[in-house]
């Protein structure tokens, strides 16, 4: 009999959509962050494929910071509608209240519109599976965290108290309150991430591909003035050819100053660049151990 | 540092052809390896060599690399590679890793996921799930070191979790001026005993992952050795897809697509072989025949699916199918059966209880199952067969297991997917072992369930009641056996047929040979359990009277029963109560250490969380407590 090889992304895919079945065939309530990121396309696009021709069997929820750049806000409404599911978006009333914002609350920021947020909206809607688009290649503690990853009542995590995954099984069982955090694409690359979206021509937003955007230099960071909440202290934004490589809020996403225009451009960059892609992220700059601290917190 | 050009080096084909590059890496396939060896066996170094020489390390890690190595590293000024892969934080300023990590790195070939799992004393339980999904293993061993218990250990691990492809990775050559003689030596050790625990296989190189010998391509330092090189080896050693392709066809169901009245459609990973629509398949345990109809996907229909895949296909017939059904290629049924022998790894802190019901999770099928107790414990360094009553965690033991209900299977050689479970602990929901089937053991195919003409009805028909378990728990001397006396005087006096188990009693008789422990206290409750369902069978009420202190015990003999029919009656009494009743003066003997696992003394008790009843007997008599249950059983 003539065997047919699988590719790596086969492989991955497989494995992928196997993790969300088991979800969906062991959990009372699911649901899916969606962050807008390639990163989040990806997994949206493996939950279509998983359950086709059903829509997704779960709503798909965005934990909204109201500091997101503006061309995530219409790629979010468009794929939900397209992938045929409800979107939920949700704003921690007491960050709206105060108006926390990145410019003068630094980490305050990431904690009450990301970390608290989410866990208020899980328990709003008693979650108790959230699919998140978190990789392993991203940083090094996650490179130990299961897929299936228990959170307490309280939302703690704790990594000295995770479940042995063995083979494909996942022990999906929890006492009432606890609720699991599961990652079906740990396995897969950034350069994997890039492969997947030009092989399948998943849609992604369009500031990952390099035009002319307003930008002020804050930091070192190349920061785009996205709307006139921007608070320019005499700076004049200035047009830069630039794109991202990683997307969040946008006064906290440094860009990087790039000519990339197409799918295999930025692919071609991404792999003759030289700094890895977190470093994009302010929230990583603090110390060693700081993603790990994050999780512990509930920070997804 | 390192004295070779990394062969890897692509970035000219990225610069100058990059859709050229991505059609070459659309075509990579994807090998799962694991490393076995300690922190000293230069594992971590080894690791963030290939990573390295891999060009997955960027500038600004490098950069934090550099500033780890001078604070924290144990190579001087050199770049110390395994800091790299060392994780979370506690654990990195502890300079101990204890779980399992996952690294990835890619080259033109191949796109790899190494599972790295460091050597301490859970050392058996990471490196079992790390090697449960690897493909091929690297068994590390230190040139000047040799063949170490831990070598034995690595590779017994590897043996039995079936991994086919085994390298023997001599390091540390640049310490024994890569001689020739020294790995000589190491490799004709190992293939002694290689061939004892039936790894047939391996091919054995010397390296130095710190230096870089013979890791990407030939070092000049070991003109002596003329075979392959680490990573050119991983490139071209042979994926698994021919051998589970030519498998006869096999998909566990994980998930039954049903989005409207007109499509049904059976979700699942197809765990060996192909599939086409046309093909005649069987479900199993139903054994059910059909023929498959399409092979449903997002981007249209498919004509073949493969080992690997997950797909979703229908069916020509309308016939049930359910997740944790098994649907095969219908001339190639698989074995049902309810009985087994297993190889058991045991994960947790709290050891085996032999008869104890766990949940057995195999492929998509969740099922009830009890271990019996071991044939034998394997040492795992030395693998001498030892007796044990339970596994310990990490103890690695051969027992039969037994399901509630038959299940397909294959024997793990066979099929990791059919053969290969996990044991989930009933109330903490953790798991607690992970298992590997052999065989079926002749009894379950050979014992069938004899159905009898008279049923259980009409016992109970003809006694003009309905059976019951009236279930005491609590504390010794909390009053069980004197109200259990008293229900059944009582419900006697109301021509009703009842039976009285009591605890001391069964023990001088069915169960005299078993004592105090934990897992005797287990399969006592096993037993007096299947005792009272035989005699509900007969129709009479059974009124017991145990401690048993265990809620996952009382919970399996409730799951014994018909609905309705198990009635668990807390008699509570506190412990200081009893303790000042200590009718039988068991509760000084305790306390002065002559009895040794006492329920509330040195042995915990279980509060029942949601019984039928709770008596409390510091605020009734046993008069009123038997009416009481009388009242719940007869309303």
């Amino acid at each position: 009999m003539d065997s047919k090889t699988l590719t790596h992304l086969q492989r991955l895919e497989a494995e992928s959509i196997h993790i969300m079945r088991e979800v969906v065939a062991e959990a009372e309530n699911p649901v899916m962050l969606y962050s807008v990121g390639k990163d989040s396309a990806v997994m949206l696009h493996l939950a279509k494929k998983a359950f086709y021709p059903a829509p997704p069997p779960f709503p798909l929820l965005h934990v909204d910071t109201t500091w997101k750049f503006q061309d995530m806000y219409k790629l979010r409404d468009k794929a939900a509608k397209d992938a045929g599911m409800e979107l939920l978006v949700y704003q921690n009333p007491e960050a709206v209240e105060r108006g926390i914002n990145p410019f003068d609350h630094g980490g305050l920021h990431t904690d009450m519109w990301k970390t608290e947020g989410l866990k208020q909206a899980l328990d709003k809607y008693g979650f108790d599976a959230a699919f998140g688009g978190a990789r392993r290649d991203e940083e090094k503690a996650r490179a130990k965290e299961r897929v299936f990853s228990f959170r307490s009542a309280n939302h703690r995590w704790d990594p000295k108290n995770q479940r042995p995954e063995l083979w494909r099984l996942y022990n999906a069982r929890k006492a009432k309150g606890e609720s699991v955090r599961v990652f079906p694409i740990s396995n897969w690359t950034e350069l994997d991430i890039w492969q997947y979206i030009h092989l399948e021509g998943i849609e992604i937003v369009p500031l990952y591909f390099s035009a002319p955007r307003p930008t002020v230099v804050r930091d070192g960071l190349i920061l785009m003035v996205d709307d006139e909440r921007f608070p320019l202290d005499g700076e004049e934004p200035v047009m830069r050819s630039v794109r991202f490589r990683t997307l969040g809020c946008y006064p906290l996403t440094g860009a990087v100053e790039s000519e990339a225009k197409t799918l295999p451009d930025v692919i071609q960059e991404m792999l003759l660049t030289t700094t890895s892609e977190r470093q994009g992220r302010a929230i990583d700059h603090d110390q060693a151990a700081s993603m790990e601290k994050k999780k512990q917190e509930g920070y997804f | 540092m390192n004295t070779q050009e990394p062969i890897y080096k692509t970035d000219a084909l990225i610069a100058e052809n990059i859709e050229q590059y991505l059609e070459t890496h659309q075509h990579k396939t994807m090998l799962r390896f694991i490393t076995c060896g300690s922190v000293d066996d230069g594992k971590s170094t080894l690791i963030g060599r290939l990573l390295y020489d891999s060009k997955m390390i960027f500038e600004d890690q490098l950069a934090t690399l550099e500033a780890d190595s001078k604070r924290s590293g144990t190579q001087g000024e050199e770049i110390d590679f395994a800091l790299l892969v060392d994780g979370l934080a506690a654990e990195r300023e502890q300079g101990i890793t204890i779980d399992v990590a996952y690294r990835f790195f890619t080259t033109e070939k191949r796109k790899f996921i190494v599972a790295d799992t460091p050597g301490h004393e859970q050392y058996t339980r990471n490196m079992v799930t790390g090697a449960s999904t690897a493909d091929l293993a690297v068994i590390l061993i230190d040139a000047r070191k040799g063949i170490l218990t831990q070598t034995r250990r690595h590779s017994y691990l590897v043996k039995l979790l079936g991994i086919r492809h085994v390298v023997l990775a001599v390091n540390k050559m640049d310490l024994v001026d890569y001689s020739q003689e020294v790995f000589d030596k190491i490799v004709s050790d190992y293939t002694a005993f290689a061939a004892e625990i039936g790894i047939e296989t391996f091919t054995p190189i010397p390296i130095s992952g710190f230096k870089g010998d013979n890791i990407t391509g030939p070092s000049e330092n070991t003109p002596w050795y003329d075979g392959v090189s680490l990573l050119p080896h991983l490139e071209e050693v042979e994926v698994e897809d021919s051998r589970e392709q030519a498998s006869p066809f096999r998909m566990q169901v994980q998930w039954v697509n049903r989005p409207n009245l007109d499509f049904r459609g059976f979700a699942g990973l197809v765990s060996s072989g192909q599939v086409r629509p046309g093909d005649e398949v069987r479900v199993l345990p139903s054994g059910k025949t059909s023929t498959v109809a399409r092979i449903v996907a997002l981007e249209g229909d498919r004509d073949l699916a493969v080992a690997g895949e997950s797909i979703t296909l229908t069916l020509a017939d309308e016939i049930d199918c359910s997740r944790g059904q098994v649907i095969v290629a219908s001339q190639s049924p698989l074995e049902v059966a309810d009985q087994f022998e297993s190889t058991i790894v045991w994960m947790d802190e709290h050891e085996l209880l032999p008869g104890r019901a766990y949940w057995m999770k195999i492929g998509t099928q969740t099922i009830s199952a009890t271990v019996a107790e071991p044939k034998y414990e394997v040492n795992v360094n030395t693998q001498e067969h030892l007796a044990s009553k339970t596994l310990d965690l990490n103890a690695i033991g051969v027992a039969n297991i037994t399901t509630d209900r038959e299940i397909p299977f294959a024997p793990y050689d066979e099929n990791r997917d059919l053969g290969g479970f996990i044991l989930i602990d009933k109330i903490t929901n953790q798991t607690v072992a992970a298992g590997m089937l052999h065989f079926a053991l002749r009894r379950a195919q050979n014992v069938h369930w004899q159905a009898t003409d008279i049923t259980r009805d009409n016992h109970a028909e003809m006694k003009n009641q309905k059976p019951a378990v009236l279930w005491l728990t609590g504390l010794s001397g909390s009053g069980k056996s004197t109200i259990a006396n008293i229900v059944e005087k009582k419900l006697a006096r109301m021509n009703r047929h009842t039976f009285l188990l009591d605890g001391d009693n069964v023990r001088h008789g069915l169960n005299k040979d078993l004592g105090f422990t934990e897992a005797d206290r287990v399969e006592n409750i096993r037993r007096v359990g299947e005792v009272a369902k035989l005699m509900t069978d007969a129709g009479l009420i059974v009124i017991t009277a145990f401690i048993s202190p265990f809620r996952s015990e009382r919970d399996m003999v409730r799951s014994m029963m018909q609905p309705g029919e198990f009635v668990e009656v807390f008699v509570d009494t506190p412990l200081e109560v009893a303790e000042s009743r200590d009718v039988k003066g068991l509760y000084a003997k305790a306390r002065s250490g002559k009895l040794k696992n006492f329920t509330g003394i040195d042995s915990p008790y279980e509060h029942p969380e949601s019984p039928e009843l709770r008596i409390d007997t510091t605020e009734m008599t046993p008069e009123e407590a038997a009416d009481l249950i009388i009242a719940r059983l007869i309303p």
